[in-house]
């Protein structure tokens, strides 16, 4: 039954296959997609007519390959720094967060963390449009009361920033958490009662100490921001993000173009993940 | 150890602004205007009456239900599949492939949602690379058409959400002392024992966790349904949808989404009820 245990022959075999089944599941779509970028055909479908780049380098009239076509290359624009201020903004309020709820002690400290995890369980869809909701009353508040107009609250690129901010902060909040938790408290107190200012304990050691924590929350940050959907779709303004983009060419009919895309983003998370992967080993 | 206001007030002011600008203004502004409406001069005047054609109107309330039960089968599908393959990673695979087994299980799920979903299209579609082979092996004399139908749906909705009920899963399980179901099978208990006494009490946590995850993904997932359901996937997310970016009416589409809301937090809150978890420790 476990590894310790004897098992009969037909029960491994038979568990063996079901889990090769399983990973020919996961696989199957992510092979497909990036097979079919390199097939020299119109559209992303067999039969095979022969290994060809035109969906990367092409530069028309009949096919536009990725490097030449600007509207998805302007998304990926858009998506990187959009997740770059995305996770910037949710780190530096994500590690106050979890300094808040593991070293502070305050009244209502129970309704701010309940509050601090709601966003885990709130569907994006609602956070969507109940950012889009505020942004909108609070930008006729302020149209109607002093005549003034932000770009902010109309559907854009800050917007969606700060959208995806509202909830990937509570990511990184239970992630650098987890980290504090471990920490030693007597090397603060040691600093402290050497001399150290508190603010000056915090930069010098106890950040020090949750470095590899911020690092890894903010590359999931990152992730989490580059290939957000559901709050995004209703927040996007004039520039969509890539998976925005994406989502209306899909809708629309596809083109091996799409492939192309997808292979490079299976290939840009994948090598992140490895990373982030490889650097939280080495830490352990 | 004294701690002076001030530190306080640097970690505690940029938390408040997020939980309170970005978390509980903007569901406070989805409530007010899910009461709000036009009379019949056109005014803005407060009523019940989006809740009331939500009840009025079959096609939303159907709509309503199909989509959570079409959660719930989803959930336990998702059960049902990651309960073997999480115990073959903790308690069958050797140490060696066990790490491997975890990361080639992680990358699918670091890649877009859109490019998964994408895959799976040019995978199953009329023209599509599974039709392409059935033909040529003569399994089948003209292509069908496999998406848009409710059991592709389901599929992609599982593939999508798969991974946040194995990851907690695996770690709960590897957590279990391999000596209990050695001891369990020395006694004489059959594999139905082992798992019905031993190791699915011992999971427990992790399953709710698990499912409470799963199902708040699938009951918010816009993407899948839109694009592997199509024309009659009829999910809840696209009524919300279709009242906020297609008819513009935005008092309707928060009357939607707040009825979603109170929906996921209902099933949660008595997922939680019922295991007697708290939403922290979930989370963490």
């Amino acid at each position: 039954m476990i590894r310790s245990l004897p098992r009969s022959k037909q029960y491994n075999w038979s568990f063996n296959c079901f889990i090769l089944l399983y990973f020919v599941f996961l696989f199957a779509p992510l092979v497909v997609t990036c097979v079919l970028a390199f097939n020299n055909s119109d559209f992303p479908s067999l039969p095979w007519k022969g290994f060809s780049l035109d969906w990367f380098l092409s530069d028309g009239p009949d096919r536009i390959g990725l490097f030449h076509d600007d509207q998805n290359l302007r998304s990926i624009v858009t998506s990187f720094q959009t997740a770059f201020f995305v996770s910037i903004l949710s780190v530096v309020v994500g590690t106050c967060a979890s300094f808040l709820f593991e070293k502070e002690e305050f009244r209502f400290k129970g309704v701010l963390y309940f509050l601090m995890l709601a966003p885990l369980v709130i569907p994006g869809v609602i956070l969507g449009i109940s950012q889009l909701l505020a942004s909108n009353t609070a930008g006729m508040f302020f149209d109607e009361n002093f005549g003034l107009d932000f770009e902010v609250f109309r559907p854009s690129f800050w917007l969606v920033v700060l959208g995806q901010f509202s909830f990937i902060t509570t990511f990184v909040t239970l992630v650098v958490s987890a980290r504090l938790r471990k920490f030693d408290h007597s090397l603060e107190e040691a600093a402290l009662n050497l001399g150290a200012t508190q603010l000056g304990v915090i930069r010098h050691i106890t950040l020090k100490f949750l470095r590899p924590a911020i690092i890894g929350a903010g590359a999931v940050a990152f992730l989490m921001s580059f290939e957000n959907f559901n709050t995004t779709l209703f927040l996007v303004g004039s520039e969509p993000t890539l998976p925005i983009n994406l989502y209306l060419q899909v809708r629309d009919g596809s083109t091996p173009v799409i492939n192309a895309v997808s292979l490079l983003l299976i290939v840009g998370t994948s090598l992140l993940a490895l990373c982030n992967l490889y650097f939280s080993k080495k830490e352990e | 150890m004294p701690r002076s206001r001030m530190v306080f007030w640097i970690f505690f002011a940029p938390v408040i602004m997020w939980l309170m600008l970005l978390i509980v203004l903007p569901l406070c502004d989805l409530l007010t205007m899910s009461f709000r409406g036009e009379n019949d001069y056109g005014d803005m005047v407060w009523t019940l009456q989006n809740y009331i054609n939500f009840f009025d109107e079959p096609i939303y309330w159907l709509t309503f239900v199909r989509t959570c039960l079409y959660a719930v089968v989803t959930t336990v599908i998702v059960f049902l599949l990651s309960m073997p393959v999480s115990f073959y990673i903790a308690k069958l695979a050797r140490a060696r492939v066990q790490g491997a087994l975890m990361i080639m299980l992680l990358l699918p799920f670091w890649v877009s949602e859109l490019v998964r979903i994408y895959g799976w299209m040019i995978l199953l579609r009329e023209s599509g690379v599974l039709n392409f082979f059935m033909l040529k092996i003569g399994l089948i004399n003209k292509p069908i058409e496999m998406l848009y139908n409710d059991a592709t749906m389901i599929m992609g909705l599982v593939y999508t959400s798969m991974l946040f009920m194995v990851v907690p899963l695996v770690s709960v399980m590897e957590s279990l002392d391999d000596s209990l179901i050695e001891a369990a099978h020395d006694l004489g208990a059959g594999q139905w024992t082992i798992w019905r006494t031993i190791i699915i009490p011992h999971c427990k946590p992790g399953i709710t966790s698990g499912s409470i995850v799963v199902f708040m993904l699938v009951l918010g997932n816009y993407l899948t349904p839109n694009l592997m359901g199509g024309k009659n996937s009829l999910w809840f997310t696209e009524q919300i949808y279709n009242q906020f970016i297609a008819s513009f009416n935005w008092n309707q589409g928060s009357a939607f989404g707040f009825l979603l809301l109170v929906l996921s937090s209902l099933i949660i809150w008595s997922g939680l009820k019922l295991t007697r978890q708290k939403l922290g420790e979930v989370a963490s």
